[in-house]
């Protein structure tokens, strides 16, 4: 009766937002194209093995990964078994050693992380285990995946 | 007419943009974030050996011997090798390990027990793996079992460093020394 609903002005209020998620869009592909992902390109293909007993590595500042496996060709094949650290592949295993001991030198309480291929043959990872001797990096660490206990 | 209203409006930025902003960004951020916390099986390798040292002595009964062959057996004893299953690989182990002297062919004592590892160049490496697992599940237990009698408590709840994790781990030390391949 005596009192009426309030009008709102005529014109809308607010700045039109229809065109937000375009900028938002604009910003994600900004970022996507700008960040650099200190990421390995793999070279070989590694499939996990699975362990129940495995314990985590906290610090990864400290670990630095070797990857042995079938080499990725073109096409979707695989090439014989290499090595690749960081972003090269290993045709000689002795050169793993002056790698590792660069490294060593850089951070004493290196873990090397070897992620192998589960088919792989052992005896590449005899030859780094024996590089790695020699070079002083004895904490090693075989990366696997969580088996459930009880899994086979 | 219409433009005196317009004038009249308090300039706000709309907010409704902004939890589109924000949803973006913590997708974003989701993608591009790996959580990879690496896992796996820690082993420390032995030294690199000096020129002209011999290796020491050490008692047959107790060095537990483990081969991994070439077809994926794994062959394991302190005199003799036996092909042994994988899966009892760790109550063999847990065996040798508590045995304190009872069974002539195992080992005196936890702390005199010593894990060789012995690898053939094309013993299979998910094999390798297997066995190296059923080791570490050895020493888990037998160091839960351990933990859990004198504290009560699972081996895993006590900290890291303290006073107690020492004692078990004095208790049953791992040595696992991985022998040199034979060429």
């Amino acid at each position: 009766m005596g009192h009426f609903e309030k009008k709102s002005a005529k014109t809308s209020q607010d700045v039109p937002t229809s065109a937000m998620p375009d900028v938002v869009f604009m910003l994600l592909i900004f970022f996507m194209v700008t960040t650099v992902l200190r990421e390995v390109t793999l070279q070989v293909k590694v499939d996990f093995t699975e362990a129940e007993n495995i314990e985590k590595i906290e610090q990864k500042r400290l670990v630095s990964y070797i990857y042995v496996g079938p080499q990725k060709l073109s096409g979707n094949k695989l090439g014989p078994v290499k090595i690749q650290i960081d972003d090269s592949i290993i045709d000689d295993v002795s050169a793993v050693r002056n790698i590792m001991y660069d490294k060593l030198k850089e951070e004493p309480r290196l873990i090397v992380s070897l992620r192998v291929h589960d088919e792989a043959e052992f005896g590449k990872v005899t030859d780094i285990q024996e590089e790695l001797r020699e070079a002083g990096t004895l904490r090693v660490n075989y990366s696997t995946k969580q088996e459930q206990p009880g899994g086979g | 007419m219409f433009g005196r209203d317009r004038e009249r409006e308090d300039p706000e930025v709309g907010g409704a943009g902004m939890a589109d902003i924000a949803f973006l960004l913590l997708i974003f951020f989701l993608l591009v974030t790996t959580i990879d916390v690496d896992t796996g099986i820690g082993l420390q390798l032995p030294p690199a050996p000096e020129e002209e040292q011999e290796p020491p002595p050490i008692k047959k009964r107790n060095m537990m011997k483990i081969l991994v062959n070439e077809q994926g057996q794994v062959l394991m004893g302190t005199e003799e090798t036996e092909p042994t299953p994988v899966t009892q690989v760790k109550q063999k182990l847990k065996d040798f390990v508590t045995n304190r002297g009872q069974d002539p062919s195992l080992s005196d004592s936890p702390d005199k027990a010593i894990v060789s590892i012995k690898t053939q160049r094309a013993t299979p490496y998910n094999v390798y793996i297997n066995m190296l697992d059923e080791v570490m599940g050895a020493y888990a237990e037998l160091r839960n079992q351990a933990s859990q009698s004198n504290y009560g408590v699972p081996y895993k709840r006590l900290d890291e460093g303290s006073e107690k994790q020492k004692k078990i781990q004095d208790m049953y030390p791992k040595k696992i020394s991985i022998a040199e391949p034979n060429q």
